[in-house]
């Protein structure tokens, strides 16, 4: 079968800092990066025909805000907002608004300054009751974001063994990468994280427990950041600067409590397949696999939902260090150092996007050689109740 | 003038919502209610107007006897959250009730070190003014 060729990536861009001290908006963060990712393909605020947006920080009505802000008359806007995964939305969004000619060139922007407005997002409260159902039963029990992924990682241990240091592999495996790429290293200098080096299984286990059974070394980090892709027609990727990034595939899916219901299988056991059959496919030949790594449990669970392995034996896989970007027997994994240990603004889904277009075009700072196919999997919301997922796969020529 | 200093007091959810409003009313009488269809059978938890398994709407409101089990949880160390900061370590968990609903809340009355996956629990009402909040112990 061969390969979709109805939309690229042609742009890609992600904001340098991840701490910006308060010198600089979200809505700037988004124009610069839209900038220098148009730059990045050859083109010109002018080509942009569709506005992607995840609705955050516009207000009410965040698409016309942003149009304007960018000073473009977009043919289509598109403010789907679901967390972290948005942006893979986005691009298979896109990619259908190309391939049905309602757009030639799409612009996906996002910039946040979760860090400099010192948002406490994974043990910060939650609040007292809400007008929302689901929230008004959930909110006088205390369950701090960690927690909530906590208790996956608890019912995946009991259900299938799966120790705290298999876990810990995911960890390692992206500090591994992180350790390589110089924006990362910054990234954790300016957030003041303590011991700036390799991790060890023993480090991770051994760093303090936030909500049992997930370690401080299990958790991403809270950054600025910002980013901007740009995605185009065939016509237009094939006169663009650099070698174009062909979305062959997409799935999304939600998933939320059910009474009676599996918290150890995510929404990607439902997106994952649909992206693979699209792309004609299979996770096996991946050769990056850029995975939403809010924590170690999540990168676990979807990787066994999107079919890398069984559901149940995600621990016994990831031992001994497939997953980095030297290793054979997987793909590798999170190479820019992922949200464990590189950029985590809260909805780290466009760098997914930004990494995996960076390995196909051979520029990561963790290059696997000649890489072909890679897989970006956004999570947003929760992975231990409501969520969404989008599964993007990703070819070059 | 010296402000009183205000204890911080559990987030409390708010009994006009409409969806949840006769759950939260039941709980003034210790009541755990909760929504079966009468033509499907499924039980709807947390409650809504509508039925999610079938298109008519035939909910029934039924009264849950408090037994329970730990499906999966957290021992929470690390908040910001005023109130619960001070109650660190504390468990939370999903906890399913033996009528089928599925209820976030925490596990009392035992320390964190002790509760299990599969632990049997029991209803275990914290008394407040305008309702009555579902903990659960252990049997």
């Amino acid at each position: 079968m061969s390969q979709k060729r109805e939309a690229a990536i042609v742009g890609i861009h992600e904001y340098p800092s991840r701490d910006v001290e308060g010198e600089i908006s979200p809505l700037q963060m988004k124009a610069e990066s839209a900038a220098r990712a148009l730059e990045d393909a050859g083109l010109t605020w002018a080509d942009v025909d569709g506005i992607y947006d995840a609705g955050d920080g516009g207000g009410m009505m965040n698409g016309l805000t942003i149009a304007e802000y960018f000073g473009l008359k977009p043919t289509v806007i598109n403010t789907t907002g679901v967390g972290g995964s948005s942006y893979e939305f986005h691009a298979a969004h896109a990619r259908r608004d190309i391939a049905a000619g309602k757009c030639k060139v799409a612009l996906l922007t996002y910039g946040s300054t979760a860090h400099s407005n010192a948002r406490a997002i994974g043990v910060g409260g939650r609040g007292a009751g809400s007008m929302h159902p689901a929230e008004n039963m959930d909110s006088f029990a205390g369950q701090t974001l960690i927690a909530n992924y906590a208790m996956v990682a608890k019912r995946h241990m009991f259900e299938y063994g799966t120790t705290s240091r298999q876990l810990a592999e995911i960890s390692t495996a992206t500090r591994y990468h992180a350790m390589r790429n110089p924006e990362a290293v910054q990234a954790m200098e300016d957030l003041e994280f303590l011991d700036i080096r390799e991790t060890t299984v023993d480090d991770v286990v051994n760093s303090r427990l936030i909500a049992d059974p997930l370690h401080l070394l299990e958790c991403c980090m809270i950054s600025d950041g910002g980013g901007a892709v740009v995605i185009a027609a065939p016509e237009v990727a094939r006169n663009c600067k650099k070698p174009p990034v062909w979305i062959i595939g997409s799935g999304e899916a939600t998933k939320y409590p059910e009474n009676g219901g599996d918290i150890t299988t995510s929404a990607a056991a439902q997106s994952g397949p649909i992206a693979f059959a699209d792309a004609g496919v299979s996770a096996a030949e991946m050769d990056i696999a850029m995975i939403y790594d809010s924590f170690s449990i999540t990168v676990l669970a979807l990787l066994e939902d999107l079919g890398f392995c069984k559901k149940g034996e995600g621990g016994a896989w990831v031992e001994g260090g497939r997953l980095r970007f030297d290793q054979s027997g997987g793909p590798a994994l999170n190479t820019d150092g992922g949200g464990l240990s590189s950029n985590h603004p809260g909805m780290r889904g466009i760098f997914l996007l930004i990494e995996a277009a960076r390995q196909l075009r051979g520029e990561s700072t963790s290059q696997v050689p000649g890489a072909k196919l890679a897989v970006a999997h956004g999570n947003g919301g929760m992975l231990g109740s409501r969520h969404a997922a989008g599964t993007i796969i990703l070819g070059a020529d | 003038m010296s402000e009183a200093k205000k204890v911080p007091t559990r987030p409390l959810p708010k009994a006009e919502e409409f969806d949840t409003k006769e759950f939260w009313a039941g709980t003034k009488d210790k009541e755990f209610r909760y929504q079966q269809c009468a033509d499907c059978n499924t039980v709807v938890f947390y409650p809504r107007r509508h039925c999610t398994g079938c298109t008519s709407g035939n909910l029934e409101w039924k009264v849950a006897a408090g037994n329970a089990t730990v499906y999966s949880y957290s021992v929470v160390r690390q908040s910001y959250h005023p109130f619960f900061r001070n109650l660190v370590p504390y468990v939370v968990a999903w906890i399913d009730l033996d009528e089928g609903p599925r209820i976030l809340s925490n596990v009392t009355g035992v320390t964190p070190e002790e509760v299990e996956i599969g632990m049997k629990l029991k209803l275990d009402w914290e008394e407040h003014e305008e309702l009555n909040i579902p903990l659960f112990t252990p049997v």
